[in-house]
């Protein structure tokens, strides 16, 4: 069950790696598919979890986003005020989308895209397949609203897609408001 | 070098945006925030980039006759710092004179700035669309009721509503 799973379970210390941004053409690599049971992947599955958690704000780092080609990412989003369905936080190796539907838009950041937002279409019913690090066994995860939404741009960073390789518009692309 | 604006309109026709920019290019021209849009039947461009005038000038001069061409040096840049929480404006209604008027006017009576608007007129349906930020201090509640009284004089139905981003 992904609910029972906690980084715990890796059993070595994340380390805080830097997010690298665009234009860094590892963003735009389709990355490969990883061995869960790699002592590599399982150590990098800690770290992705360790970024996030000192990201503000952050609810899902995938490796590309660190440097790493590989299809892994790590998603929380726990709290966060459009969550329904929540599967609390948890690290998925070599995500495939199973099933999608009621597309939604909405505005999207993403860390390593600091100055831009974009519209984006994205599902809002989600069925998601992937296997949790250091396991040999495929979950699935079905979701909905925020999780869903969070799974998509995170599986997308695995493909080498940015939300900028889906914004809904050629309007749709807005300078980050940041303001105090 | 020095930081231009460059406007070009015309009657629309395949490869206007290439025939500007390819004249811009050859010269070492490096294009930065740019719109262009289709505005009825005219072709409009608003550019600005990083070159020498004088260059661009004559780099666009064989184009000008059906395109009209204006290039400009700007002013230092000012960074844009938003003043606060973004919006998006709709309005959509019967056409008639003075509707981004009187509805603009409403936001900037409450300390708003708009970062972006369209309006698209089709048949006797008129749309505008905008990106505003309102600042902390603004009364939504007031400048709801506001646009509301607004758009009842005018005829049009009007929505603000929060365009905040989600970080993914």
């Amino acid at each position: 069950m992904i609910t029972d799973w906690s980084p715990a379970r890796l059993d070595v210390q994340g380390a805080v790696l830097e997010v690298v941004r665009a234009p860094h053409p590892v963003l735009a690599t389709e990355s490969a598919e990883v061995d869960p049971l790699d002592p590599d992947m399982i150590q990098l599955a800690a770290d992705l979890v360790a970024t996030m958690r000192v990201s503000p704000g952050c609810v899902g780092l995938a490796a590309p986003q660190v440097g790493v080609a590989a299809q892994m990412f790590s998603l929380d989003v726990t709290n966060h005020p459009k969550t329904r369905t929540c599967h609390g936080v948890f690290v998925l190796c070599n995500a495939v989308v199973v099933e999608a539907s009621r597309n939604e838009k909405a505005r999207e950041g993403c860390m390593s895209v600091p100055d831009f937002t974009g519209d984006v279409k994205r599902a809002t019913r989600l069925t998601v397949a992937g296997v949790l690090p250091g396991t040999t066994d495929q979950v699935t995860i079905t979701t909905d609203a925020f999780e869903a939404r969070a799974l998509q741009h995170e599986i997308d960073h695995c493909s080498g897609k940015l939300f900028l390789d889906r914004v809904a518009g050629a309007h749709a692309v807005y300078p980050r408001k940041t303001y105090l | 070098m020095s930081q231009l604006a460059v406007t070009v309109i015309g009657p629309d026709r395949p490869g206007i945006i290439a025939d500007v920019t390819e004249a811009l290019v050859g010269i070492g021209v490096n294009l930065e925030d740019s719109t262009m849009t289709l505005l009825r039947g005219h072709f409009a461009m608003m550019i600005v980039c990083a070159g020498p005038f004088d260059e661009v000038k004559s780099a666009l001069e064989p184009l000008r006759g059906e395109l009209v061409i204006t290039v400009r040096k700007m002013g230092p840049e000012h960074e844009h710092a938003p003043i606060g929480a973004p919006y998006m404006l709709s309005v959509h209604g019967a056409d008639r004179p003075g509707i981004v008027a009187a509805v603009t006017r409403m936001i900037a009576a409450a300390g708003g700035t708009i970062t972006d608007l369209a309006t698209r007129l089709s048949g006797g349906l008129y749309v505008l669309t905008a990106e505003v930020e309102l600042p902390p201090t603004a009364e939504l509640e007031m400048l709801d009721r506001a646009l509301e009284i607004t758009a009842e004089e005018l005829g049009v139905g009007v929505t603000l509503r929060p365009a905040e981003s989600d970080e993914l």
